[in-house]
């Protein structure tokens, strides 16, 4: 027998941003990969891998978690949202995302899906966050550029855009 | 970094979580949370040829309190635990430590059953559960038994737990009326692993103590309890012996260096974290008692 026999794959079915997909993977795919490689969802960031960078950071069943640390078979039976989910319209962007555009808070870009997912996540349970509590908030993502003043900004502009949104709607 | 291959088993139950380690043996891992476990098989630290994921298992994953303790399921997560008021009226050190671990995204799949089975000496949990007089509930093919978190810590990453066996819940003891709690730890980044952490728990009777315990993280090999009874017990509030408080815990930790910061510095830190946790503890007890 080849020591390359062909790694057996599993058929992997999650809910990711409210649709149901299915992918065969093996066991060992990570969350992360799966989301990127099988479902073609590039949104999502892989950064450290070992769950340090908060880049691939999603949403499982509302809460923020590191895709590079789930097996994509653990995943299973559970809701995932990626930045894909919080928002793919340049037209109508989520609160966080029109934030992050108005406060200059991202830079090169590569760890801004994280920030937006964790975020998104931080203000649904904390929606009057002072400066301090938006820098704990994001204490768990790091910014290769060194952003952060500018996203702290981002999630106390972040806040008021969707109390306003609220308040008007 | 990814994993080596394994073969991922999903049980239902812990007679069949149990069926499946006893197969395995020392090839298999117990994956719950993960968020300690998957990193080391990211860098393949670790390649066990099974992983047993019971996160399908029911019935593991509910916080109970009862008037003797607070007990945790395997798969309750660290985030649930915060989360729940119950836990954190009965035993509120539970929540004041909780919120130590690493950041939101890892409390929400890191299960606080993991953090003690993992025995990470930097775990912020291991320190609560001996604090507490934990115990913990464990299933294997001989059947149940139950092991004191004293006791149950051999050294780094090693516990008394056979390679079939599976921890299902910890119930952590709550704490005699009147008992205050602090937990302080320092990390050179906000939610890394702690270079010295401290769980403290002080009884009093009006402004004077009665009894002080201490617990560590990241710079005992093993979680124990420091009995500070003696150096504290007939103290006034407003003025406790911290320079006896300073030597006794210096003699107590046994830290070691490393890249991060050398056994000085976080013996001193130890110390310092100590006097601040039981002098910030101390106040809220006076405030209590006015």
């Amino acid at each position: 027998m080849s020591q390359f026999a062909a790694e057996p794959l599993l058929d992997i079915t999650v809910r990711v941003n409210g649709i149901r997909r299915t992918a065969a993977a093996p066991a060992r795919r990570l969350l992360s990969d799966f989301l990127r490689h099988d479902l073609g969802l590039t949104g999502t960031h892989v950064g450290c891998e070992h769950g340090v960078c908060g880049a691939c950071t999603v949403l499982v069943d509302g809460e923020p978690a590191r895709a590079c640390l789930m097996f994509a078979v653990t995943a299973q039976a559970h809701d995932v949202t990626t930045v894909e989910g919080i928002g793919h319209d340049p037209a109508d962007l989520d609160p966080v995302q029109q934030a992050f555009v108005e406060c200059h808070a991202l830079q090169c870009g590569f760890c801004t899906p994280g920030f937006v997912t964790t975020i998104s996540a931080y203000l649904d349970e904390h929606p009057d966050p002072s400066a301090d509590e938006a820098r704990e908030a994001i204490s768990g993502n790091l910014c290769r550029c060194t952003g952060y003043q500018n996203i702290v900004a981002a999630v106390l502009r972040a806040a008021e855009l969707r109390r306003e949104r609220e308040g008007t709607a | 970094m990814k994993a080596a291959p394994f073969v991922h088993h999903a049980p239902r139950t812990v007679e069949e979580a149990v069926a499946v380690l006893t197969q395995v043996g020392h090839d298999g891992k117990v994956l719950a949370g993960g968020q300690s476990l998957v990193p080391v098989l990211n860098m393949r630290l670790a390649s066990p040829g099974h992983l047993v994921d019971i996160n399908g298992v029911a019935g593991l994953d509910t916080v109970e309190v009862t008037p003797e303790h607070v007990r945790v399921g395997a798969l309750v997560r660290h985030a649930g635990l915060e989360r729940h008021d119950g836990a954190a009226a009965a035993l509120p050190l539970l929540r004041q430590a909780v919120r130590h671990v690493a950041h939101p995204a890892i409390r929400t799949r890191g299960t606080t059953v993991g953090s003690l089975a993992h025995a990470d000496p930097a775990g912020e949990m291991p320190a609560v559960a001996v604090l507490t007089g934990a115990v913990l509930e464990v299933a294997g093919p001989r059947g149940t038994r139950e092991v004191a978190a004293d006791g149950f810590f051999l050294g780094p990453l090693e516990t008394v737990l056979e390679a079939d066996e599976l921890v299902v819940a910890v119930r952590f003891g709550r704490l005699p009326a009147g008992t205050r709690t602090g937990f302080a730890e320092s990390a050179r980044r906000s939610g890394d692993y702690a270079l010295a952490g401290v769980a403290i728990a002080v009884s009093t009777d009006g402004d004077t103590v009665t009894g002080a315990r201490a617990a560590f993280v990241s710079v005992t090999p093993v979680p124990d309890v420091l009995d500070l009874t003696s150096v504290l017990a007939g103290a006034r509030l407003g003025t406790l012996p911290l320079d006896a408080v300073t030597e006794a815990v210096r003699a107590h930790v046994d830290p070691e260096s490393d890249i991060h910061a050398g056994a000085d510095y976080r013996r001193m830190l130890a110390a310092e974290l100590t006097v601040r946790t039981l002098v910030s503890t101390a106040a809220g007890a006076q405030e209590g008692a006015a």
